[in-house]
């Protein structure tokens, strides 16, 4: 996001991304081919509605006491040996991390995926502070060589094709010019990554689950990163949001059946890697982060936002995330989820975000923890509206129609009016410049006269 | 039964002939059709752009013109979910509105649950693509959404399919979003019209003649870009495929 944009311009950033038709259709495709797999997956299993409901659930209750469990975890985590940090919010995330590091002479780090240290902005805050870090996910990594960040929190690098890939890796891990075999490709990465994780002195990973019950963290991945960064080194710091915690070890089966599924329409991911205190001879470093959210947990419009669990399908499904790509949303997390999370931190920084969308409800349907995302994208639309975010010239129309609708006489006088106008005006005064539906539609043929003169004439 | 019928504003000053073929339905089912000239907008455009100051005085207006009929029936999914689910944010707890609000239906549901019609006469021996409105399918629920897992069923079709020589399309996408979303259609003018387009594109592709929707807002929409594409696919409201209408030349 560039420093001039106060308000992320989300209309402008996806009317560029759709200028490019093929490149727009490609990213459509790529997303719906999951939401496909997906939903293949979830009619795999007749129980899928019970898990989703037993799911949201099991999160309104987690977060209907959330204090509790968070001090229950801490517990637990303490007694197996780890050590639990608290972050109020990103920059404290990354002094605590920084410290850490520091503190063990690490110079170099090797990071599966994390969503929450994206957030936090940790990789240029470390970088900036003479520590190396290198993303171990494919797509993370991808991602980090382009000096981008994420436009999926699942598949961060969907945005790129296959032949950027291969150029990129041409130009950095020197394999051969104008290869796109992903498999060729994905085991250059394997061969470069594997000195990453044989050469880094400390690992970072995300958690996807923290069990209050156990004081354990579960971290879900494909590619078995997470085992690999944390194996070697002494050191494992894990940053965990605190939503992600969950009462009991028995609740995790339903969460880990509904996650993968969700995601990326598989049964469950490759690797799903329990950590219960630290490895013999090494430190186990949770810090848990606010960042905004018990923010969001006082709040009744939004709390429910907090059953997320970051499998991305409301992104997947989204008619309008697969139409303007992640970095149109300018947050670490795009798509539905994001519009909500995103203005409840900021809402004038995120002010369009809540009208990223048609309202078509495709999100909630998809959610496999019931967050009701297009209800509550409505509801900041009226906040908003009522912190004075909405333009002078939207408030004025909506002033105006308001007005015209609350006099029948005068509603049919202006509706008769701008029929004969339709009917006698000469094309180019209809359309132009000011009439933004007209761009690319005809407005509908205007009828000589409205229902309610037809249904006088039928009464008369 | 008195029904008190309600028509969208874009209906009433666009696609007056929606109206007159939903009036025509509710009367061969026996109903006494009343059309309350006082009606105007249920104050969707405003409630969905956040001006909650600007939609409260018309669904004022909307429960003073409707509560004292039996059945509010309404030709769109959309409008009646905004009376049904939407106004809750205006009259929580008001006896008025739980008294009213379950009374307001949309067409389809109120001939499949209401009216209980199983079968319509009639004959249209053409390919018709349904498009799904969002509004009906997901807030309504007068059909099964592709994202959800349980029986398939839908009431707009149910009705269609008694009709003489009608045929239905397979489509990839059953149902994606046309793209229309109110002001969303201007706000997001460019991934409007894609969606849009892509829709026109599926319905093509399964090589449909008529393309149908429970919501006429959807269909102008995908009017104004067949038009300005001159496709050769046509629009009709499920009302007009129902009264037995011709498809337009």
């Amino acid at each position: 996001m560039s420093a001039t944009e106060i308000t992320v311009d989300h209309p402008q950033r996806a009317k560029a991304f759709v200028h490019n038709d093929s490149r727009a259709h490609w990213h459509d495709q790529a997303l719906w081919f999951v939401r496909v797999k997906r939903d293949r997956m979830a009619q795999s299993l007749p129980e899928w509605e019970q898990l989703r409901a037993k799911a949201s659930q099991i999160k309104t209750h987690t977060i209907s006491r959330l204090a509790d469990y968070l001090e229950q975890f801490e517990r637990e985590a303490t007694k197996r040996g780890a050590v639990v940090h608290w972050a109020a919010d990103a920059a404290e995330h990354n002094e605590i991390v920084l410290r850490l590091l520091r503190e063990h002479g690490v110079k170099k780090v090797a990071k599966s995926k994390s969503m929450l240290t994206e957030e936090c902005h940790l990789n240029p805050f470390l970088e900036r502070h003479g520590i190396e870090v290198i993303d171990t996910d494919l797509g993370e990594w991808i991602v980090q060589l382009r000096h981008e960040t994420p436009s999926h929190i699942v598949l961060p690098a969907i945005h790129i094709k296959k032949e950027e890939v291969g150029a990129l890796f041409h130009e950095r891990l020197g394999t051969d010019a104008g290869a796109t075999d992903p498999k060729y490709l994905a085991e250059a990465a394997r061969q470069k990554l594997r000195e990453v994780f044989l050469s880094a002195e400390a690992g970072i990973t995300g958690v996807n689950f923290a069990v209050a019950e156990t004081g354990g963290i579960v971290v879900c991945t494909n590619e078995g990163n997470a085992d690999l960064g944390t194996a070697l080194p002494k050191l494992h710091i894990a940053c965990l949001g605190l939503e992600k915690l969950i009462p009991r070890a028995a609740d995790l089966g339903v969460f880990l059946r509904l996650l993968a599924r969700s995601a990326t329409g598989q049964p469950i991911t490759s690797y799903s890697s329990h950590f219960h205190g630290p490895a013999p001879g090494g430190e186990l470093h949770i810090v848990l982060v606010d960042n905004g959210r018990s923010n969001i947990l006082g709040s009744d419009d939004y709390r429910r936002s907090l059953h997320c669990i970051r499998c991305g399908a409301c992104m997947n499904t989204c008619p309008v995330y697969r139409r303007s790509g992640g970095h149109s949303y300018g947050a670490t997390v795009p798509g539905p989820i994001g519009s909500i999370l995103n203005p409840a931190r900021d809402l004038q920084k995120y002010a369009k975000l809540p009208s990223a969308c048609s309202l078509c409800a495709s999100c909630t349907d998809v959610c496999p923890v019931k967050i009701n995302l297009h209800e509550q994208l409505l509801t900041l639309r009226r906040d908003v509206a009522r912190a004075g975010h909405l333009s002078r010239g939207k408030r004025f129309m909506m002033r105006s129609a308001s007005f015209v609708f609350r006099r029948p006489r005068l509603y049919s006088a202006l509706g008769k009016f701008g029929r004969w106008s339709l009917r006698w005006l000469p094309r180019f005064m209809i359309y132009g410049p000011w009439n933004p539906w007209g761009k690319q539609r005809d407005l509908p043929p205007p009828p000589r006269r409205s229902f309610r003169d037809e249904f006088r004439r039928r009464q008369a | 039964m008195r029904v008190g019928l309600f028509i969208p504003c874009y209906i009433d000053q666009f696609y007056p002939d929606v109206g007159l073929a939903t009036l025509e339905l509710l009367e061969r089912y026996g109903c006494e059709v009343d059309f309350p000239r006082a009606q105007t907008c249920c104050g969707q455009p405003m409630a969905n752009t956040g001006c909650t100051n600007d939609t409260r005085p018309l669904a004022e207006r909307f429960l003073q013109i409707f509560e004292g009929y039996e059945y509010v029936v309404c030709p769109s999914g959309s409008c009646t979910a905004m009376v049904r689910v939407h106004y809750e944010e205006y009259f929580h707890g008001d006896a008025r509105y739980e008294a009213l609000r379950k009374r307001v239906f949309e067409l389809s549901e109120f001939l499949v649950d209401v009216l209980q019609v199983s079968a319509v006469q009639g004959r249209f021996p053409y390919r018709v693509g349904m498009h799904q409105s969002c509004h009906g399918l997901r807030e309504l629920r007068l059909g099964s959404s592709s994202e959800m897992v349980g029986p398939t069923f839908n009431k707009g079709r149910q009705l269609l399919q008694s009709l003489e020589g009608i045929e239905f399309v397979t489509l990839t996408r059953p149902d994606e979003c046309c793209g229309f979303g109110g002001t969303f259609a201007v706000n997001e003018e460019a991934v409007s019209c894609m969606m849009g387009l892509d829709r026109l594109h599926d319905h093509e592709q399964a090589g449909t003649q008529v393309l149908t929707a429970n919501d006429m807002s959807c269909l102008m929409h995908l009017q104004g870009l067949i038009l300005r594409q001159k496709k050769s696919i046509k629009v009709m409201h499920l009302a007009q495929i129902l009264a037995g209408r011709e498809v337009p030349k």
